[in-house]
């Protein structure tokens, strides 16, 4: 990555211009070649910076209104497969190891389910531990209530001051 | 109820936005529509709040540093924890959870020495500890957020 990489992502994170020739628009203000835009765009995807490229939908305001965070408490040798394999359904939609925080809070993997309803995602839970034996594992489901802030990625450049991306 | 234009708009370009110099006039060709129609359509799902922009996601931790954090408050507080919590410009995602931890939120930061200082900083003007709880693995491989919008 280079300073002008990190101009481009400061300029594209707000979201592109609902415009015809949006690239165009970004290399304007970058005082950039569209083309260049345009290349050095799929360029930062190909080597994983930009992990995807495109439409962010906000899922609460699509009815998706039960948003559990499932955290778990997998032995250590044992974490990395099933991440993998947690991370394979499609009704799940971020899966994470975090450090257990000893007996407070013993987890070790996160993932979350957002559905538009409790008992939707629930259902998908029991079938998430049927199909990943984690019937005896210790868990536990936390809904969210309120959603206080939830805003789209702020990259600070060329200084590089990173204020948000996806969930930690 | 949505038009079966937006459904395809927010569900099939999650991951590839068409990167070319006339993304929606390419999009309008593969949907059967006009390059005005789709702009229209997106204009309308951003000011009704359905997507929050077309861009990046960019790879957790590939800039700066950032880390998901806990709060156990007492909810008679918790609203006014909150929002000190959320003035920050480097936190986001704050959400309250059913449990006792109930204030869960997303924090990124220049480094580990920014996002120490917010941490701590966090600890002294709302008087509630927290707990610190960095990414150690990245196993999400179904990206994007598949929709059902047919109820």
């Amino acid at each position: 990555m280079d300073a002008l990489d990190y101009r481009l992502i400061a300029a594209v994170q707000a979201g592109l211009p609902l415009t015809a020739r949006p690239y165009a628009a970004i290399a304007a203000q970058l005082d950039m070649d569209e083309q260049d835009v345009i290349v050095r765009l799929g360029r930062l995807k190909t080597e994983g910076l930009i992990r995807r490229w495109g439409v962010v939908v906000k899922h609460r305001q699509l009815g998706y209104r039960a948003n559990a965070m499932i955290v778990m408490d997998i032995p250590d040798d044992q974490v990395a497969e099933m991440g993998l394999r947690v991370s394979q359904h499609s009704f799940v939609n971020l899966c994470y190891r975090r450090p257990r925080q000893g007996e407070v809070w013993p987890y070790n993997l996160y993932c979350m389910i957002h559905g538009k309803n409790r008992e939707t995602v629930l259902q998908q839970w029991a079938d998430l531990q049927q199909s990943c034996g984690l019937e005896a594992c210790r868990h536990e489901i936390l809904f969210s209530r309120r959603c206080f802030k939830q805003r789209g990625a702020i990259y600070k450049a060329p200084v590089i001051e990173p204020l948000e991306f996806s969930h930690g | 109820m949505l038009a079966s234009l937006h459904k395809h708009l927010l569900n099939d370009y999650q991951q590839d936005f068409p990167l070319s110099p006339t993304p929606f006039l390419d999009i309008a060709e593969q949907l059967g529509v006009t390059e005005g129609e789709v702009l229209a359509a997106f204009q309308v799902l951003a000011e009704q709040q359905m997507i929050s922009r077309i861009g990046p996601v960019i790879a957790p931790n590939a800039i700066g540093n950032s880390a998901l954090v806990a709060m156990a408050v007492p909810e008679q507080d918790l609203a006014h924890v909150a929002a000190l919590v959320s003035a920050y410009p480097e936190v986001n995602h704050n959400y309250e959870r059913e449990n006792r931890f109930n204030l869960w939120f997303v924090l990124i930061a220049s480094d580990q020495a920014h996002l120490q200082r917010v941490i701590s900083d966090i600890e002294t003007q709302t008087g509630y500890k927290t707990m610190l709880l960095p990414m150690l693995a990245d196993y999400f491989i179904n990206l994007g957020f598949e929709l059902n919008l047919n109820d």
